[in-house]
């Protein structure tokens, strides 16, 4: 069965989920990637839209402007780690709860997630018209003085998935975990590469 | 404009709509080749997206992935080709005419200004990559280069004491340390010279090169295996959560090296590798060699 996270997500929602599951996000999340992060953390700006109890999407759509309004074309994650100089600081000041990007984020983002009881889940890369077709609805959007892919696109959602939890409420780091593993490995193997490749004599 | 170069404006443009819709034939069978042999579980779960995603690229007519990159061509232009001085600004007119029409993602922040311009083209941006070769034909190799693609792009030069185990070592660091979060199973690119700027630019043109091919050297083409093998047996797959496969492939191309110098270069494609090749004859007429039956 689907597990489904519907906004505003609770404590209680999220604490028994672990590393490694797959869920899927119902409700209201946002896009917000390295300036918006930039703004309010280092710039001290405030968010125009509350995000509390909601998500964000670090990802810079291709959004088509229609004659009403907008129309989500194609939407997917960027690398989440160009974050973690500021997500730590967004967590405690925003109060997001689900943060959807991909790849790993860090140690400090990890504690937040922790602290404030908060999740960062993988959305697959390069899937982003399975993304898009998840979008409901553009019911907003702000900073569009930043371009299309950086501006703050505010969009509900439905069953926006699948969303890999790498970070859970508990501090647990799936590819922190992970990487520690792979490095080890990595050892070995150049090891044994190093020794067929003395091509200089 | 004139009319050839509206009417070759107008073939870039559908060109580089059906790179960022549909993968080149190579990548689209490696993959199936790869989901075959996927791990049940998370890598299974992130190959059925991969695949139900190009699938939707293609019935709703979308780009695969949002980020259709920064405009990159490579193009081998025939000394006698006529068309030869209509291609730069019919090439940077495509994009402008892609950008609109496909839709493509902005993708050029001019340096300094730190401004979005809104169309593609920006400074030194599609960039072209020029390559004279005799005759009247044109071959135009056109890449969609990510953001989460280029971030593990990097180069290095080494002392050769270092030797060729000091290069293998720096692709192992760079893909493990990086290349986890730019979308595997990748295609690596390494750029084996004597300066770093050369290797950098032979890094890129190896990813370009279709899957299956090989360094024309034995000791290259060993080398690329190696490499491969080594890097699929880390226990990373798809989006660098554990599985089978984290390269598509590593493809080496070098340049002779000063006799104190080592330099590499890595580039990577990530799996939604966009790549397109079009052979164009000087009466316009063309040949999409990437994607075998598809028209423009």
């Amino acid at each position: 069965m689907k597990k489904v996270l519907h906004t505003p997500v609770t404590n209680e929602d999220l604490q028994d989920i672990k590393v490694g599951d797959v869920v899927y996000l119902t409700g209201h999340i946002v896009t917000c990637r390295d300036v918006g992060h930039r703004r309010v953390i280092a710039l001290g700006q405030d968010l125009p839209y509350s995000i509390a109890g909601k998500a964000i999407f670090h990802a810079g759509p291709i959004v088509e402007p229609t004659e009403q309004w907008y129309k989500m074309v194609a939407i997917g994650p960027t690398t989440s780690m160009r974050m973690e100089r500021f997500e730590a600081e967004f967590i405690a000041a925003t109060g997001v709860k689900v943060i959807v990007g991909k790849g790993g984020m860090g140690a400090r983002t990890a504690a937040a997630c922790r602290e404030h009881k908060a999740l960062h889940c993988v959305f697959p890369g390069g899937c982003a018209v399975v993304g898009a077709t998840a979008v409901e609805e553009i019911e907003g959007v702000e900073w569009l003085d930043l371009g299309m892919p950086e501006a703050f696109w505010i969009m509900r959602v439905k069953e926006l998935g699948p969303l890999i939890v790498s970070i859970d409420t508990h501090g647990n780091n799936l590819f922190e975990t992970n990487k520690a593993l792979y490095a080890e490995r990595k050892e070995a193997v150049v090891k044994e590469i190093a020794e067929k490749v003395t091509y200089i004599k | 404009m004139t009319d050839k170069v509206h009417h070759l404006t107008s073939i870039f443009a559908k060109f580089l709509d059906v790179v960022g819709k549909r993968l080149p034939d190579d990548i689209t069978h490696k993959l199936t080749e790869l989901r075959a042999n996927a791990a049940p579980g998370l890598e299974r779960v992130v190959y059925d997206s991969m695949f139900d995603n190009m699938e939707q690229a293609l019935t709703l007519n979308r780009p695969i992935c949002q980020d259709t990159g920064v405009i990159s061509f490579y193009v081998k232009a025939g000394v006698d080709s006529k068309l030869l001085p209509l291609l730069k600004e019919s090439l940077t007119q495509g994009v402008k005419e892609a950008t609109r029409s496909s839709p493509l993602r902005h993708n050029a922040v001019e340096i300094f200004d730190e401004k979005n311009t809104g169309t593609n083209i920006g400074e030194r941006i599609p960039f072209i990559n020029w390559d004279l070769v005799p005759g009247n034909g044109v071959e135009v190799e056109a890449y969609m280069a990510g953001g989460g693609g280029s971030l593990p792009g990097r180069a290095i030069t080494l002392m050769p004491s270092a030797g060729y185990e000091g290069v293998a070592k720096y692709v192992f660091d760079t893909m493990v340390e990086l290349g986890v979060n730019a979308c595997p199973p990748l295609l690596i690119g390494v750029g084996i010279a004597g300066s770093a700027e050369i290797a950098s630019l032979l890094s890129k043109k190896a990813i370009l090169r279709p899957i299956g091919t090989k360094h024309p050297n034995l000791r290259g083409a060993e080398f690329e295996k190696l490499l491969a093998d080594g890097l699929n047996n880390l226990g990373i797959g798809a989006q660098g959560l554990p599985g089978q496969a984290f390269v598509m492939g590593v493809h080496v191309e070098s340049a002779a090296r000063h006799p104190a110098s080592l330099s590499v270069g890595v580039s990577v494609g990530c799996w939604a590798h966009r790549r397109g090749t079009l052979s164009l004859r000087e009466d316009m007429s063309y040949e999409l060699l990437s994607h075998r039956g598809v028209s423009l």
